[in-house]
């Protein structure tokens, strides 16, 4: 493989050096002194096709800013107060006057960067020139047209080829038609409709749109940019999906401490959004001190953020409980405005705390970057609260199905004062329960803090979206939380492309107004003649 | 033989003087600001508007306290018709502009000329005669509240449910009025006001008649509301608050009664609005915001849930402190009105009229609907 | 015969969540009749209420009074064609006075907006007293009724539904919680009730059964188990098995 790479590089220099060999005296530097951007590119892409060790010297020396031009097209690469010649590699006194630095703007860079490539077409490692091969496919640029045949005529790794033709095929469609390149065309267009893509797209069109090309390629282009354009539609489709579901988890998360204190108390709590906005400040603060105290657990803070803001606020739950919630039993209304009051002062209480901006939580570097998947672009963060949040849901029904307290409160939900007959603690259940939802209000606001500013703000953004997902889904069934938040996540991102976000949200909230009024329990509601409907 | 019950002959006469005092503040607070500015019982213009917005507020706590204190709705998105009303007027005001605006358009309002709308939309016509604009004051929110209500009361919509959904409903809106498209100046929503009914907005005797005006329209929906809940219907919105389902085997219909009080309610709230634009020269989204109509709930639960009276004290004097508190502590005036909220629901559940009135054992604060019993259900 | 019916329920089933808590259940009254159905614990009888006074729509069969479909009216149409209903805990407004109470059940203006306009009418001003002076709270009837002692409520309920003149009075569980002096008054007073409408009483106390003297219809499981007097539905050995003999 290595002797391959090593061939082909030889043949690209021999026959740059033919050419080079062939035109020494017209001169391949000449266009980098003048002034014209037009005059510097050309001459770049004519070093690139030379190959000698001086024309890279030259290149390597624009890219770096230091070549500069002198008196009568005279070229210096300038090392400090060290230059010498451009074109021949002598070492010379740098010139007292007139020596100005070739510029570079963004087409001079470009053109640099296809040189680049050109290189890396040779390169040794098939991932180098797989990524070459990707630039040419990207510019489509005539000039560049020998090198990928000189490449494909060598290359034998059928990914690489693969790449190549791929690039061939843009390259040569990206040229106004010619008489007798209508096979190759042809070709070039088919090889373009299974390769896919907004790029192949946009080159496609452009094929089917311009008159001068021959009907039956116009013609094979058009249904390969219909073929194509289906195909995005389905990944788009797909990609929304994602979005979703992962929006859909944000809102499950949020809503599943709302729908406990809500099933057991009959309490909707206000305050909870307020919850999730000190979970996300807790993980900022745990980022924090372990940064100043404990750097090598760094990566690892957020993990530590997590069982840290479940007893933050479950603890803080708890607190509200026994302090403000239970003066106010069998009061619905008046704890709704208890809470309400309660979460202005927390707000307040964070804005004095930390300040009214945006703080910076971090996010991890194994949660970073993204997943490609297809022609979905998975990100790890979002992938990481989907999976989170299924994770908190099953253990939650854990806690509900398992535990003594899971048995306590759903009997404190489905008949209170039966439950207290039997000598169940309901004020103890009631302030665990409490301290529960707030804990996984508190959750919610980890995984937040990951895909959201993080303010004194950030529960009012979400708490009405969560009293959505809680009274859309009906009370008591984390199923139906679970339904609702997904239902909710989902139908928000899959209208949103065709009426656009705002529009969504309003649409999607008139559709759930008026789906309690047709159902006022909710998607899964307890049914019994012992509920008073 | 009285049938009338005490309660109802108590707040009767307190809403009356409530009216009468309101009135005549406004009265006087007006003739004090044309007094020249030399004189030391002048009333500046800030004073003037300032008095204004709270009385609008005051009846937008009316119009809260009706559903809340008579019916049991606890509706969090009262704000939604304060602001439709207030829009309502804000697209006359518009239109009296005129060509004065900053683009000089003479039909179209300056932020349609910078979105380069060619013409208005169907929606603005008719908005430039003050008697149409009015009647969409009325017509629109009662419309919404009509639709809203007759869904959500015939399907028994009810308590913490309806709460949120007002929410939502209030919400919604806001985000609506927040785009550009939907043609009532997004963000910035509708100000520059130049005059009204052909009066400068900005002189002092349009802002003294606004001012009375206001008060009028505050007392005389004092008036109405006293109507209303003294009447055999006011008792039949309590037990409708109390026992739905016995109103309903009586041979009533509480969707009915409770869409009744919702619409009036929503109209109220209206006027509301629409006087609070004249005086205070914008309407925005922000208006929507939930925040807004949950205020307006604990006006009146710091006031006096279910008194009338109680609901103009009580949005008058919390607006009052937090006029005060964000001129002196900015940053403790959420601290105060969240205290506020904690503070009223806990200690003073019949609000400051309570303090008068002896503590009864079934006051409405101790019924709500949700926990009625569950009523002959249990075999 | 058909015609003579007052209440005529025939082959009602209701199914709540899978559980069928009425099954093929017939039920008919004749003008003037008063029945006292009894049953065990989950035998059926409020649903059956409830279905008679539409709160529960039936999966099948048929209910009709005075020659109307009962399962396609809602609860204010057919309290408005003269059915009541006194639930087993007393439910009056509790906010309101006696007085407010009794004059909301008057029969008479139901409209919301008739209600807004109403004024007090002689007529009404009559009834209010004769209600008053026969449920014995004269002296209370300006007092609001969260005030006032369990049995007094009681009684201001029935009141109210006297108010409301219906054809057919339903009873659930009158006598729960009663001493045997108040049970008996009570059966006296459905008695005297009964000379003007007809009545139906749920309930478990044999002996105010007894007292009442009426034709009994035994529920068991969602259907009729037995019907007639208290001594032959009591003879009936399928009777003792699952009521009585427990």
């Amino acid at each position: 493989m290595r002797k391959l790479g090593l061939a082909c590089l030889l043949a690209a220099l021999c026959m740059g050096g033919g050419l080079g060999g062939a035109s020494a005296r017209a001169d391949d530097f000449s266009g980098l002194a003048s002034p014209q951007f037009d005059d510097v590119s050309a001459s770049i892409t004519a070093l690139a096709a030379n190959g000698s060790a001086q024309a890279d010297a030259a290149l390597q020396a624009l890219e770096t800013h230091h070549l500069f031009s002198g008196a009568d097209g005279a070229l210096f690469i300038r090392a400090g107060e060290v230059c010498q010649n451009a074109r021949t590699g002598e070492a010379t006194t740098c010139p007292e006057e007139g020596l100005k630095p070739v510029r570079v703007n963004n087409r001079i860079r470009k053109a640099l960067a296809g040189v680049q490539a050109v290189r890396e077409l040779s390169a040794q490692q098939p991932a180098e020139r797989i990524k070459a091969a990707e630039t040419f496919y990207a510019r489509h640029d005539a000039a560049f047209l020998p090198a990928l045949d000189r490449a494909l005529s060598s290359e034998k790794i059928p990914a690489v080829r693969e790449k190549l033709m791929q690039a061939h095929a843009a390259t040569v469609l990206a040229q106004p038609p010619a008489e007798g390149a209508q096979a190759a065309r042809l070709k070039a267009v088919g090889f373009l409709a299974d390769v896919g893509g907004l790029e192949a797209r946009g080159l496609l069109a452009g094929v089917a749109a311009n008159v001068g090309e021959a009907p039956e390629v116009r013609h094979a282009a058009q249904s390969a940019v219909s073929r194509i354009d289906w195909h995005l539609r389905i990944w788009s489709v797909l990609q929304n999906a994602f979005y979703g579901l992962s929006y859909g988890s944000v809102l499950l998360l949020a809503a599943t401490g709302l729908a406990i204190t809500f099933g057991v108390m009959g309490v909707i709590n206000m305050a909870h959004g307020e919850m999730m906005m000190i979970g996300a400040y807790v993980t900022w603060l745990v980022q924090q001190g372990i940064q100043m105290t404990v750097p090598a657990l760094e990566p690892f803070a957020l993990l530590i953020a997590i069982p840290a803001a479940f007893v933050v606020c479950g603890g803080l739950g708890v607190v509200i409980e026994r302090c403000l919630i239970r003066f106010l039993y069998g009061r619905p209304l008046e704890t709704l405005l208890a809470t309400w009051g309660l979460s202005l002062v927390l707000q307040q209480v964070t804005r004095s705390l930390f300040g009214p901006t945006n703080i910076a939580v971090q996010t991890p570097a194994w949660l970073s970057g993204s997943l490609a998947l297809g022609g979905l672009d998975i990100t790890l963060n979002r992938l990481a609260i989907l999976v989170f949040a299924g994770l908190v849901l099953g253990g939650l029904m854990l806690v509900l199905r398992r535990t003594p307290l899971g048995l306590q409160m759903r009997a404190v939900t489905q008949n209170r004062r039966m439950a207290a007959l039997m000598g169940i603690r309901t004020p103890k259940v009631d302030a665990l329960a409490f301290g529960l939802g707030a804990g996984l209000a508190g959750l919610a606001g980890v995984a937040v803090s990951q895909i959201d500013n993080v303010s004194p703000n950030l529960g009012q953004s979400y708490i009405i979206d969560s009293f959505m997902v809680v009274v859309f889904g009906g009370v008591g069934n984390l199923w139906g939380t679970l339904a609702a938040a997904m239902a909710l996540g989902m139908g928000g991102k899959v209208l949103e492309p065709t009426i656009g976000a705002v529009s969504a949200k309003i649409a999607i909230l008139v559709l759930v107004i008026a789906y309690i009024q047709r159902h006022p329990r909710g998607m899964f509601p307890v049914r019994g003649r012992g509920i008073e409907s | 033989m009285n049938a009338f019950s005490c309660q109802s002959a108590r707040s009767f006469k307190s809403v009356i003087w409530t009216a009468g005092l309101v009135l005549l503040a406004a009265i006087v607070l007006a003739v004090a600001s044309l007094l020249p500015e030399s004189s030391p019982l002048h009333a500046s213009a800030f004073v003037v508007s300032l008095a204004g917005k709270y009385l609008a507020y005051a009846m937008l706590a009316l119009s809260v306290d009706l559903v809340w204190g008579f019916a049991g709705i606890l509706t969090l998105g009262h704000a939604a018709f304060f602001g439709l009303g207030g829009y309502a007027m804000g697209m006359y005001l518009m239109r009296e502009i005129g060509a004065r605006g900053a683009y000089g358009d003479a039909n179209l309002p300056d932020f349609m000329v910078f979105l380069s709308w060619k013409s208005l939309p169907w929606y603005w016509c008719g908005t430039d005669h003050f008697a149409w604009a009015m009647m969409l004051v009325l017509v629109v929110p009662a419309l919404l509240a009509g639709v809203f209500g007759w869904l959500a009361f015939r399907s028994r919509v009810s308590g913490v449910y309806l709460s949120i959904i007002t929410q939502a409903l209030t919400y919604a809106l806001m985000l609506a009025f927040f785009q550009n498209g939907f043609g009532f100046g997004g963000n910035n929503g509708l100000t520059d006001f130049k005059d009204i009914l052909g009066a400068d907005l900005h002189a002092p005797a349009t802002r003294a008649a606004l001012l009375v005006a206001t008060g009028i329209a505050l007392a005389a929906s004092l008036l109405a509301a006293r109507f209303i809940v003294g009447s055999r219907f006011g008792n039949l919105l309590v037990a409708v608050r109390d026992s739905e389902n016995r109103t309903r085997f009586l041979g009533y219909r509480p969707d009915q009664v409770k869409l009744l009080v919702w619409i009036f309610s929503a109209m109220l709230a209206a006027v509301g609005g629409a006087l609070y634009v004249t005086q205070v020269g914008i309407i925005n989204p922000g208006e929507f915001a939930p925040a807004n109509s949950i205020e307006s709930v604990i006006w009146v639960a710091v006031g006096g849930r279910g008194t009338l009276s109680g609901a103009v004290l009580g949005a008058i004097l919390v607006n009052f402190g937090k006029t005060l508190f964000t001129a002196w502590l900015p940053e403790f005036w959420l601290y105060g009105l969240g205290l506020l909220f904690i503070c009223t629901t806990l200690f003073l559940p019949n609000g400051i009229m309570g303090l008068w009135r002896p503590t009864r054992k079934n006051d409405p604060e101790d019924i709500t609907p949700e926990v009625s019993a569950p009523e002959g259900e249990h075999p | 015969m058909t015609e003579a019916l007052l209440l005529d329920v025939r082959d009602v089933s209701v199914t709540f969540d899978g559980f069928r808590a009425i099954n093929s259940l017939s039920l008919a009254l004749k003008p003037g009749e008063m029945r006292a159905i009894v049953g065990p614990n989950g035998a059926g009888k409020t649903t059956m209420m409830d279905i008679i006074t539409g709160k529960t729509r039936p999966d099948s069969g048929t209910a009709t009074f005075k020659g109307h479909d009962l399962t396609r009216l809602d609860e204010p149409a057919i309290a408005r064609l003269g059915i009541g209903r006194k639930f087993q805990k007393p439910t009056v407004f509790e906010a309101l006075t006696v007085t407010e109470n009794l004059l909301l059940s008057l029969k008479g203006i139901r409209s919301p907006f008739a209600v807004l306009f109403a004024r007090q009418s002689s007529r009404e001003r009559a009834r209010l007293a004769e209600l008053l002076s026969l449920t014995r709270l004269e002296n209370v009837a300006n007092s609001t009724a969260g005030d006032m002692s369990h049995g007094q409520k009681q009684w201001l309920e029935i009141g109210m539904l006297m108010g409301q003149e219906p054809d057919l009075l339903l009873v659930d569980e009158p006598v729960a919680g009663m001493t045997d002096a108040e049970t008996m008054a009570t059966a006296d007073l459905l008695r005297e009730i009964n000379k003007t409408r007809s009545v139906v009483v749920v309930e478990h106390d044999m002996d105010f059964v007894r007292a009442l003297g009426v034709p009994v219809t035994v529920l068991h499981e969602g259907s009729v188990l037995a019907e007639g007097t208290l001594d032959d539905v009591s003879a009936d050995p399928r009777v003792i098995e699952v009521y009585l003999g427990r």
